[in-house]
């Protein structure tokens, strides 16, 4: 995969990756995540920054064992069902694969994503764990 | 818009050509199909393709085919829809036809995976979905189609096992078929036993990395011969749905393939229950499952039910993957669309053999990428 031109990709999608960012349209009011020119819902096209809580559900999940090239296997990824009504691809973290389940409580967190080789930079963005207060309170 | 007629396919035989390049399967190809539609020359060459530049640093296919199979100067483009490209390059080739710009057009599905290495081609076959919301985050091809599965497991209640018939039947088609990359047939039991890649698909949920390539002629009724056997293409539409899974308001309804197989259906007159068989992008079993039920032969979450029932097996009331489908005849990405096509073809023409489908007079072909994000329907009639 190209490299050379990845440090202002990854620069240019903080906003979504280190805060959740979408974007929301003024006309139906309908939330979109990752942001979208138009609105997909109404088709209008004046739309504003809207910052998600980052909490949701498991909605499906799956095991990577063999990991695509730039990340090591295995690690668990997930359908996030957010709070607000719409949905999230990620991966899971700070998570035991096993307890895994569809409609486990999940919340943002913000991790490394990808590295890249030993000298280069590091990817960081958006992934989700069980929620820490209910660990801590189990 | 001007019929367009099917006349002349041809293919090479799927699976891992180490002594053969892009130029070599897509001239084979081409120049079979020509050979069966009795001409020399195209005005016309569409070539669908998905991994030419991420895997073989090779784009301009158009140019790259026309002269290999000594077709300069006519017109060739890439086509490129995903695991859809084969689908769209018929599509493409049968619209510049309709449209009256071309008399005669060749479409070529091909794909040679084999020249990379397993971690290369599946970021490669990651470029399919959203680069920055999907593939970034380390999702695999196989791992969204993972989620999809395990949550219509979840919804409908179904075990991993249920989904074997679809399996079964590819690989027991496919042992008929010379073309075919995998000729053992299986069992349930085999279904059941293999291993899991990304649980829950099993190896045998998925069809195999491969090289090869397909074609088709196309042309308009002006243009047909006396010695041609012609196929007509009664429809040939594509839609898309949001190029991430998450973005869809029913995960478990595929959209794009909803939407084409409706237009197809509105726009040749046919419904489903006028399919002879049904060719689908049976490139996992739980994608088989969505594109029946959004093409109307199971209603959403009964596909395994009827499956079950022997309804999509050979002599069922829809059979599917006729000569073997993407499972067991092979799925070289880019090609399997023109590949279903050309299949379809030998069917409504009385050419399949040991696989064909008694007094097969209308076929449908469904062409999937990026996991639904688009599909590319097309409706034959002999």
């Amino acid at each position: 995969m190209p490299e050379a031109m990845d440090l202002p990709r990854y620069h240019r999608l903080t906003a979504p990756y280190y805060r959740l960012e979408g974007r929301r349209c003024r006309r139906c009011g309908a939330l979109h995540f990752p942001p979208r020119a138009a609105c997909g819902t109404c088709r209008g096209q004046e739309t504003e920054p809207y910052r998600f809580s980052g909490r949701g559900t498991v909605f499906s999940f799956a095991e990577v064992a063999q990991a695509p090239q730039g990340f090591s296997g295995p690690y668990m990824v997930a359908l996030v069902e957010l709070e607000e009504g719409i949905r999230v691809t990620a991966q899971l973290t700070d998570v035991d694969p096993e307890e895994v389940e569809i409609g486990m409580p999940v919340e943002m967190v913000t991790r490394r994503l990808q590295e890249k080789g030993p000298h280069g930079y590091i990817v960081y963005g958006f992934k989700f764990r069980p929620p820490l207060a209910r660990r801590q309170a189990s | 818009m001007r019929d367009v007629f099917i006349v002349g396919a041809g293919q090479t035989p799927v699976g891992e050509h180490w002594h053969l390049g892009l130029r070599d399967l897509g001239a084979a190809a081409i120049r079979a199909a020509l050979a069966d539609a009795g001409l020399n020359a195209v005005d016309a060459l569409f070539a669908g393709n998905m991994l030419g530049g991420a895997v073989n640093g090779q784009e301009n296919l158009g140019a790259l085919l026309a002269d290999a199979a000594g077709l300069l100067p006519a017109e060739a483009f890439k086509v490129e829809a995903a695991c859809a490209s084969g689908g769209a390059a018929v599509r493409m080739a049968a619209l510049s036809v309709a449209a009256g710009v071309h008399d005669v057009a060749v479409a070529v599905g091909i794909e040679k995976m084999t020249d990379a290495v397993a971690d290369q081609l599946t970021a490669g076959l990651a470029t399919a979905s959203d680069g920055d919301y999907e593939a970034s985050h380390g999702l695999s091809f196989v791992a969204l189609s993972a989620l999809l599965m395990r949550r219509y497991m979840h919804e409908t209640g179904a075990a991993r096992e249920d989904f074997a018939p679809f399996a079964v039947n590819a690989h027991r088609n496919a042992a008929a078929n010379a073309n075919a990359m995998f000729r053992e047939p299986i069992s349930a039991e085999d279904f059941a036993g293999s291993p899991q890649v990304a649980a829950p698909i099993g190896v045998l949920d998925a069809a195999p990395v491969c090289d090869g390539a397909a074609a088709v002629v196309v042309c308009a009724r002006e243009a047909l011969l006396p010695s041609q056997r012609a196929v007509r293409i009664a429809a040939a539409v594509a839609a898309t749905d949001t190029i991430g899974l998450a973005g869809r308001a029913d995960l478990l309804t595929l959209g794009a393939a909803r939407d084409s197989a409706a237009k197809a259906f509105a726009a040749s007159g046919f419904a489903p229950q006028d399919c002879d068989f049904f060719e689908a992008h049976d490139a996992f079993t739980i994608i088989t499952a969505l594109s029946l039920e959004a093409c109307g032969f199971a209603p959403r979450g009964e596909a395994l039910k009827r499956a079950a029932h022997g309804c999509f097996a050979r002599g069922g009331c829809v059979p599917l993957s006729t000569c073997g489908g993407l499972k067991a005849r092979g799925h070289p990405v880019g090609a399997s669309g023109a590949y279903q096509i050309v299949e379809a073809a030998a069917q409504l023409r009385g050419e399949a053999g040991a696989n064909q489908v008694a007094g097969a007079r209308v076929a449908l072909t469904q062409s999937i990428g990026g996991h639904g994000s688009i599909a590319v329907t097309h409706l034959l009639e002999a």
